[in-house]
């Protein structure tokens, strides 16, 4: 009796949560980024990495984004 | 006065006064039904849900508030970054589903989707009221940042006449907001924006130009500032505090109730799943602004003269109006003080929204006037608020500011123990709705008590454990407290045989 799901329907495999994680981690990492060196057009370490994971963080979620939609197709 | 940046300052707030007012006109729909006028129709595409889910999250008060974090005590203030990092990956999945299932069932609030899926009006009520009592402080806080740009335009900031030109800011997001409904910030966010995001640009450039590069910059900050403390004995240092706060308020940001009400106003599931893309772009705008703390505590405002009396009236929260009237000719200082005002007039009305549709679904409709039409749900939301704002209005103008500040953190606190119910409702509803409810209260009832022990100032809280101490956000660890009870709850509560089995949902009402 249950409706079949759409066929757009986007599902998250281990693949999509493992690019999710990805830029979670790197965030969370904080004894590996708390440090001053190396420093990066005089923005210590800290700083410039936590900075870079925000366009990065933008990649990952777009990758499951696209990696989700292919599965839905098979 | 600052006649230039005045002029240029009330200019700008006329022109979004205008948008505001016009909007209701702008994909127009029947607002005197609750989901027009709540929820804009739903029909926002990608870019108009992309403005507005940035203008609704990152709030006049960030603006002001992440700099004074970092100003005054440093790196700890950059957990606003991992927080805004971990808040789209860790959501991505969670909220299209509510999305899915809120449009199938015509659901405006997240307590409406509570109320279906446990078959728990009484879980339904505590959620509501949890999102009306976490809003309202932070609507108030939205004022504190235009009360502090008013104030550095040179408007009086002491007696009456220093609450003038707030209370006429107020009326007309009051105004707009109730004619046009969730539209008026929808189509404002759009220009809130583009004067962010100049303002913002502009000063990553101007500011390390004029001191002499981000080595100069960084190079005054005390080393003391420029890392957390790390672990030491028996303590975690500030890595405990650092990261179970970016988590909470990862977490927390998208239970708030105007957050949901934006999110719900999206056209697709796959709109909110291509704004998460995008979304990220926020947070390296928040990276810079946080940076701005620094800025200005490099230049060292607080010391010069002309800015003594300021920093004594808002203490570090002038460290952003500060930077701009330090730096910037009349002109531009009136274009990033707007930015302000109007990024505090975006999210103030989409939390009234929000806050009124609460009310008038989960309350009114539930409790006072189960029979009403919907012309009289919508026009009782319009009602709402309106009574919201001026709460919030109230609030600051009698109420030290300090208290508004204070209500705002146990309101994250708050918020933070529906996710339970929410996040594990999305996918299953193995949890019993009396469960969830005793965890609520046990989240609530701890995290209340850990922020009491801090005279309700600071929400970082210290466990001691095994000879440990762990600082910790006593919203996550109220959070663990909550999840646990739940648990046990459901457990008792299956064995006995007295959970309830209604569930208003369907599997596939979850996806698109």
């Amino acid at each position: 009796m249950k409706p079949q799901p759409p066929a757009c329907a986007r599902k998250l495999g281990p693949l999509q949560v493992a690019l999710l994680a990805v830029p979670c981690i790197a965030v969370l990492v904080v004894p590996f980024y708390n440090r001053i060196d190396p420093v990066l057009f005089g923005i210590p370490f800290l700083y410039w990495w936590l900075g870079l994971w925000a366009p990065l963080s933008s990649l990952f979620i777009a990758l499951a984004y696209k990696t989700s939609a292919q599965s839905s197709l098979q | 006065m600052n006649i230039t940046a005045s002029v240029i300052f009330v200019g700008l707030f006329v022109l979004i006064a205008f948008l505001g007012f016009a909007a209701s006109r702008w994909r127009s729909g029947d607002l005197s039904q609750l989901h027009e006028w709540g929820l804009g129709g739903r029909r926002f595409g990608t870019w108009i849900s992309w403005f507005l889910i940035g203008g609704d999250l990152y709030t006049a008060y960030t603006f002001i508030a992440v700099p004074a974090l970092v100003f005054s005590v440093g790196a700890f203030g950059f957990f606003a970054i991992p927080f805004t990092v971990l808040a789209y990956p860790l959501t991505f999945s969670l909220l299209p589903r509510l999305w899915a299932v809120s449009q199938r069932h015509n659901f405006i609030t997240a307590s409406d989707f509570v109320r279906s899926r446990f078959d728990s009006p009484g879980l339904a009520l505590v959620i509501a009221v949890t999102g009306i009592v976490a809003t309202m402080p932070y609507i108030a806080l939205q004022l504190v940042g235009i009360q502090v740009v008013i104030g550095a335009l040179g408007f009086p900031n002491h007696g009456w006449t220093a609450d003038l030109p707030l209370t006429i800011a107020f009326i007309v997001l009051a105004v707009f907001t109730y004619t046009s409904g969730l539209r008026a910030p929808a189509v404002i966010a759009v220009v809130k924006d583009l004067l962010v995001y100049v303002t913002v640009i502009a000063v990553m450039i101007v500011v390390p130009m004029k001191m002499g590069g981000m080595h100069a910059i960084f190079a005054a900050i005390p080393q003391s500032k420029l890392l957390l403390t790390p672990p030491d004995g028996n303590s975690f240092g500030q890595y405990s505090s650092f990261i179970t706060l970016a988590l909470g308020s990862a977490f927390a940001v998208m239970l708030y109730p105007h957050a949901l009400t934006a999110l719900l106003s999206a056209r697709s599931s796959d709109t909110l799943r291509r704004n998460w893309i995008f979304l990220p772009a926020y947070s390296l705008m928040l990276g810079f602004i946080a940076l701005m703390g620094y800025f200005a505590y490099s230049a060292g405002l607080d010391k010069l003269p002309e800015f003594k009396s300021y920093f004594a009236d808002y203490h570090a929260q002038f460290a952003v109006p500060g930077l701009l009237l330090h730096f910037f000719p009349p002109w531009f200082v009136g274009i990033g003080f707007a930015a302000v005002a109007i990024g505090a007039l975006v999210p103030a009305a989409i939390m009234s929204i929000a806050a009124a549709n609460l009310f008038t679904r989960n309350i009114y409709r539930e409790y006072i006037n189960p029979d009403c039409t919907d012309a009289q749900e919508s026009g009782m939301a319009k009602l709402i608020s309106l009574l919201v704002k001026f709460g919030a209005l109230l609030f600051i103008v009698l109420i030290p500011q300090q208290y508004a500040i204070n209500l705002q953190l146990l309101g994250g606190i708050l918020i933070l123990q529906i996710l339970p119910s929410i996040a594990t409702g999305l996918y299953t509803r193995w949890f019993d709705g009396k469960a969830l409810l005793l965890g609520w209260s046990a989240g609530v009832a701890y995290g209340a008590w850990m922020v009491s022990t801090l005279s309700f100032k600071a929400s970082v809280y210290t466990l001691h454990i095994f000879g440990h101490d762990i600082a910790g956000y006593a919203g996550f660890y109220a959070l663990l407290l909550n999840l646990a009870v739940a648990v046990a709850a459901t457990v008792v509560i299956r064995a006995a045989g007295l959970d309830s089995k209604g569930d208003g949902t369907l599997a596939a009402d979850y996806v698109s």
